[in-house]
């Protein structure tokens, strides 16, 4: 069972690099172990025979936003977090907070085992479901974006053009000509 | 069957081997072709024409001592020059260097030339070069050094502005072949016009490839797009901390960079295997030959223009390449359409 081995490690990698990134100080070290998370789920995409997709994975997520993650978080020269000044201050300390946080990853939890146990076919190999060819043909996987998904593909495109111009004119300074 | 996986095997390593070659041999074409254009002759007192001057600077440098600056962030100050060299040779997976071949009937069916055929191979090569920053930006980061930390900052923006279009060049190649198979797009350049000039995608495409090649050299951090490491203002850029083997991986892994720019040019613009002359199975031949004259490009190009400014850089970049990618893109697809339908 080479590919349940594949499958488990990736999956465990994935895991435990997300688990990770929150537990460290140095958000250089966060960064780079969200890298491996999306690195590791780039190989579980190829493992569901969705090539693009994982390749997408890396282009997009790894190689470009991550990158600028690194470079802001150069540019700041960010400083190790500072434990012990906002251990009173935080507000995660005040005991609802934290206990509302948690009921709230509880009920995350509970419907993330729902979702799995009530979901149709997720024991079946990927090749024996519907819509498999489509995603491992990037001309199939083209097709039906821009014919049964083309509304939500413009959405989504406008949606980032508006992000785009925001954070352009929230960027410039006043009185800024260029 | 087994035999056959013996020989897939073989041309993996045949692969790799080529590409370590490549390096070294780049190191002396490089100091080489510099020599001849400042009219010197180059290293010449190692072995005969000076051919052996890779080998021994590289025992040089394995005799040196490993520094590490104290400030250094241990773990990326180590794991830096292994990223980067592990993504430059894992980029060439998936590029084809030769036809279909038997190997002279000893196969019964023909293997592929090449590490790796995946059906969009473009785009593993470009995901796994744009994962290459990784190992210069923690370089620059982790040496805890003013010169080094600007030459990682730069080499990040320079890179996020110049993939842009690259990729935007290459996905005008894509439309033309209808496929993202590297193997699939160097045969659809397979023929001539009228049997003079050969299909290859340079005619088709002749700003789409002056802006891939452009946009390589400053992938590749090479001169005049050099900043990462311009030497007048950062010493060494994000390498300065960098000593004995560690120091050596990095100028590896850029040679090494530069083949799969090189080949994947050739691939995609240049006809790959396809030329006049030589039959098919002997096309690696000239695969060879074109990858050596984009080298020698390079070389040239690095030892004849000066270095921009960064604010150059920044402006043709995002000013004047990426509209003219973008451009050729739609022009392109239009054109397809207009063919196609």
């Amino acid at each position: 069972m080479p590919e349940t081995l594949v499958f488990y490690l990736l999956s465990g990698l994935a895991i435990v690099a997300s688990a990770l990134v929150i537990g460290q100080r140095n958000p250089m070290y966060s960064v780079l172990l969200l890298v491996a998370s999306f690195g590791a789920l780039a190989g579980l995409y190829i493992q569901l025979d969705a090539p693009f997709v994982a390749v997408a994975q890396i282009i997009i997520y790894a190689g470009a936003v991550m990158v600028l993650f690194l470079f802001v978080v150069m540019l700041l020269n960010a400083p190790q977090e500072d434990a012990a000044e906002w251990d009173r201050t935080h507000p995660l300390r005040i005991p609802a907070f934290a206990r509302f946080g948690a009921l709230l990853a509880l009920l995350l939890v509970v419907q993330l085992v729902w979702a799995l146990l009530t979901a149709a076919g997720t024991g079946a190999p990927v090749a024996a479901r519907a819509g498999s060819e489509t995603v491992s043909s990037v001309r199939a996987l083209g097709r039906t974006l821009f014919t049964d998904y083309v509304f939500a593909f413009e959405a989504t495109s406008i949606l980032i053009l508006v992000a785009m111009v925001g954070a352009v004119v929230l960027a410039r300074r006043e009185g800024d000509q260029a | 069957m087994d035999l056959r996986f013996l020989v897939q095997l073989g041309i993996i390593g045949l692969t790799f081997f080529m590409l370590i070659n490549a390096s070294a041999l780049l190191v002396y074409a490089e100091r080489k072709v510099m020599g001849f254009m400042q009219q010197r002759y180059g290293p010449y007192l190692v072995g005969p024409h000076g051919l052996l001057q890779p080998l021994a600077d590289i025992l040089k440098l394995l005799m040196k001592e490993e520094l590490r600056p104290k400030g250094a962030d241990r773990w990326l100050f180590t794991l830096a020059p292994i990223l980067s060299v592990t993504a430059a040779f894992a980029a060439f997976a998936t590029v084809p260097w030769g036809a279909e071949t038997t190997l002279f009937g000893l196969l019964d069916e023909p293997v592929k030339l090449g590490a790796a055929d995946v059906n969009v191979g473009v785009l593993v090569v470009f995901a796994i070069t744009s994962m290459g920053v990784y190992g210069i930006v923690l370089a620059g980061w982790s040496s805890n050094s003013k010169y080094s930390l600007l030459g990682g900052l730069r080499s990040a923006a320079q890179m996020i502005s110049y993939e842009l279009s690259y990729a935007t060049a290459i996905a005008a190649v894509i439309l033309l072949a209808g496929s993202m198979s590297i193997r699939e797009i160097v045969d659809g350049q397979a023929g001539s016009w009228f049997s003079i000039v050969p299909t290859w995608y340079v005619f088709l495409q002749p700003l789409g490839f002056i802006i891939y090649m452009i946009a390589g050299v400053a992938e590749t951090n090479r001169a005049p797009f050099d900043f990462p490491e311009a030497e007048q203002e950062l010493v060494a850029g994000y390498n300065t901390e960098y000593s004995s083997v560690r120091f050596a991986l990095f100028p590896q892994a850029e040679y090494i960079n530069m083949t799969t720019m090189a080949a994947v040019a050739t691939d995609l613009y240049l006809g790959g295997w396809h030329g006049p002359f030589l039959p098919v199975e002997y096309g690696w031949i000239w695969f060879l030959v074109k990858v050596g004259a984009i080298l020698f490009l390079y070389i040239w190009v690095r030892w004849t223009v000066p270095r921009y400014r960064y604010d150059q850089l920044m402006k043709f970049g995002w000013k004047w390449l990426f509209p003219a990618a973008v451009v050729n893109l739609i022009l392109t697809a239009a054109a397809v359409l207009y063919f196609n339908a």
